[in-house]
């Protein structure tokens, strides 16, 4: 979801020698040049997006400036929880946002959202019910958020040095767990997701707030550490293509990118993506209007903007993310509407879940158990 | 009364940049999620997580600064030695890499270190057995003493460099030898240096999280992580500045000792 280290790196560097300056609000004002005037008048010119790092063809935020006349302030951030209480603060407002589906359902339930007058997103007929749907297990009437880019979660594998190793290609979350894997393993460096993979390994809900089902998931996570190489989240990405590890957990958005990067180097191994069976993360992306924006038309006329075929497929092509415009889709090569890796068939998603939030006293449990794990 | 005008725009600086922000990690650190006040933040360093992660932090911050102090001196004893025209272009070129960004290098050191890094492929070329030396207590060690070294030395150096040659000339004219001198001279003479050395590299070393992400592979959790997650993963930014309270305890804490040995600022670094 997200690609950019090096935005997190250049806005982390200023809090490393006085780490009393704050981390989370460095991410937000050094990712673009121009920060939202905390007061800024209520122009109808003006559009403030806030979106993740890498996530649109800077092409199109052009396009839309000339075809509207409207000037687009464009922030970035890295993480949901990063986004989040900036927009709760309300210290800056912006006109659109682009978050993950358990944020989504966070920010609903906790009455930061306006909701979309869908007259002016006439484009929205062009994203695929099955993901309106989809995103009604976060947003249960469609009314806050327009789905953006979805995707999964599952093991990258490197076919030959698994062959040295004398291990099978992992078809299941459970094969993370195999002791020839030792320091051949990277997980993602992230609460939900590392979880998600013990959870659902255990046939647990990936949402599970039971007590004792997150205590074995723990407990396997601290079991695993040992034969885990590092917890990293951009960096599987690139490890993966330098041949440094034999598995890695990875969002699938990354697979077109790396296809091509194994292709042009000529390397002499590849590269395998795979659904586990015991099901993953089944996530979604989409624009929400916070409900303080300023300027909600100029934000409705951005989304329908990015709903337009054409622009959809420009963004795909761009972020190599799934894109759920049913347009845009129609209008990929056949080859590319048929890699399993970036559009998998229905059927291989049956057990597979969307993430929801859990509430701020899960959540907590969750980020302390994480901390065991980490520091074990 | 026209040189306090003049004054005016750094005092706008540091309220705007230095007290403002600290105010705020005081009140973030000492409310809760309601604004209500609580010392829970504060308090929850004694937890089992929290505490291995100090003092895991304290103990990788000892032996990098111990092995900067002993890197350190030898070298800035010869720079002061070798006189002003070769010195200061040993002096250049040591502060050199302090242009480039302290996390491009620390990235670099990364791709030295992986395990079809740089080293290893010279190892592999000389036949000899490669090394699994990325995502190690080591690996961040070495991270901290390659980037905070410059930090030990040019206060040591500039103190050294203020040491009259008359004086040691007198040590040895009364029958010193270079051990003595050493110890009895030069060392006593240069504590203001070393001790703003020291605390140079020891705090930032104590709240470093980026070299232990990127050396460590997020697998070695410093305090340092646990507050950068606390603001960047956790949204818990009360307990994130909490925390940051308590690493404010051992600045003051060198502060405080800087004071008590550089009276008169002589280790300053530049």
């Amino acid at each position: 979801m997200k690609k950019n280290l090096v935005l997190y790196a250049l806005a982390t560097v200023a809090a490393t020698f006085f780490l009393s300056a704050c981390g989370g609000s460095a991410g937000g004002e050094a990712s673009s040049a121009a920060g939202p005037e905390p007061d800024g008048a209520g122009s109808s010119d003006e559009l403030y997006v806030y979106n993740w790092g890498e996530y649109i063809d800077e092409e199109v935020i052009t396009r839309f400036e000339e075809e509207t006349g409207i000037r687009v302030v464009y922030d970035l951030f890295e993480t949901n929880e990063e986004m989040y209480p900036i927009i709760e603060a309300g210290a800056v407002t912006y006109d659109v946002v682009c978050p993950s589906d358990y944020m989504i359902q966070k920010m609903i339930e906790n009455d930061l959202l306006a909701e979309i007058n869908f007259e002016n997103v006439p484009n929205v007929d062009q994203i695929d019910p099955a993901y309106m749907e989809m995103a009604q297990s976060f947003d249960p009437d469609n009314k806050y958020s327009v789905p953006y880019c979805w995707g999964t979660v599952g093991i990258l594998y490197n076919t030959k040095r698994l062959e040295e190793l004398g291990v099978a290609p992992p078809a299941k979350w459970a094969d993370l767990w195999d002791e020839k894997l030792s320091g051949e393993i990277l997980m993602q460096d992230s609460v939900r997701d590392a979880f998600m993979v013990a959870l659902k390994k255990d046939g647990f809900s990936m949402n599970s707030t039971d007590e004792d089902e997150l205590q074995k998931a723990k407990q396997d996570l601290i079991d695993q550490k040992p034969l885990v190489q590092a917890y990293v989240i951009d960096q599987v990405r690139d490890k993966m293509i330098g041949g440094e590890a034999a598995v890695g957990v990875i969002y699938s958005g990354e697979m077109l990118y790396i296809q091509e990067e194994v292709a042009n180097l000529g390397l002499d191994y590849t590269l395998e993506y795979v659904l586990p069976e015991e099901g993953t993360n089944l996530w979604l992306d989409s624009w929400v209007i916070p409900k303080n924006a300023k300027n909600k038309e100029n934000a409705e006329k951005w989304i329908d903007f990015l709903c337009r075929p054409e622009i959809a497929k420009a963004n795909f092509e761009y972020i190599t993310y799934p894109t759920p415009n049913k347009g845009a889709f129609d209008l990929l090569d056949e080859e590319l509407q048929n890699n399993q890796s970036v559009f998998p068939d229905t059927e291989s998603l049956v057990n597979c879940e969307v993430f929801r939030y859990l509430g701020d006293e899960v959540d907590g449990i969750y980020n302390d158990l994480w901390k065991e794990v980490k520091s074990n | 009364m026209s040189k306090k005008i003049l004054a005016a725009p750094y005092l706008l600086w540091m309220a705007g940049f230095i007290i403002i922000p600290l105010a705020l990690i005081v009140y973030y650190g000492l409310t809760d999620k309601n604004g209500a006040f609580t010392i829970a933040n504060v308090a929850s360093i004694g937890t089992p997580e929290h505490v291995k992660a100090l003092w895991l932090s304290l103990w990788l911050s000892l032996v990098s600064t111990a092995i900067c102090l002993v890197l350190a001196y030898p070298l800035a004893m010869i720079l002061r030695n070798r006189g002003i025209g070769r010195g200061s272009f040993i002096v250049f070129i040591f502060i050199l890499p302090m242009w480039m960004n302290f996390l491009l290098r620390t990235m670099a050191w990364q791709t030295l270190l992986e395990k079809n890094g740089v080293i290893n492929g010279i190892l592999s070329l000389l036949h000899l057995p490669t090394q699994s030396l990325i995502n190690t207590a080591g690996a961040i060690i070495l991270g901290m003493v390659y980037n905070f070294l410059p930090f030990m030395v040019l206060p040591i150096y500039n103190v050294l460099c203020k040491i009259d040659d008359d004086t040691i000339n007198a040590a040895r004219d009364l029958g010193a030898n270079s051990v003595q001198t050493l110890l009895r001279i030069w060392f006593p003479l240069s504590v203001p240096g070393v001790i703003s050395g020291i605390t140079m590299v020891f705090v930032p070393a104590l709240t470093t999280f980026v070299i232990s992400n990127l050396l460590g592979g997020s697998k070695i959790l410093l305090i340092g992580n646990v507050i950068e997650q606390e603001f960047t993963r956790g949204s818990n930014w009360h307990l994130g500045s909490g925390l940051s309270l308590v690493l404010m305890v051992f600045i003051l804490i060198s502060m405080a000792v800087i004071a008590k040995y550089d009276k008169n600022g002589e280790g300053s670094a530049f």
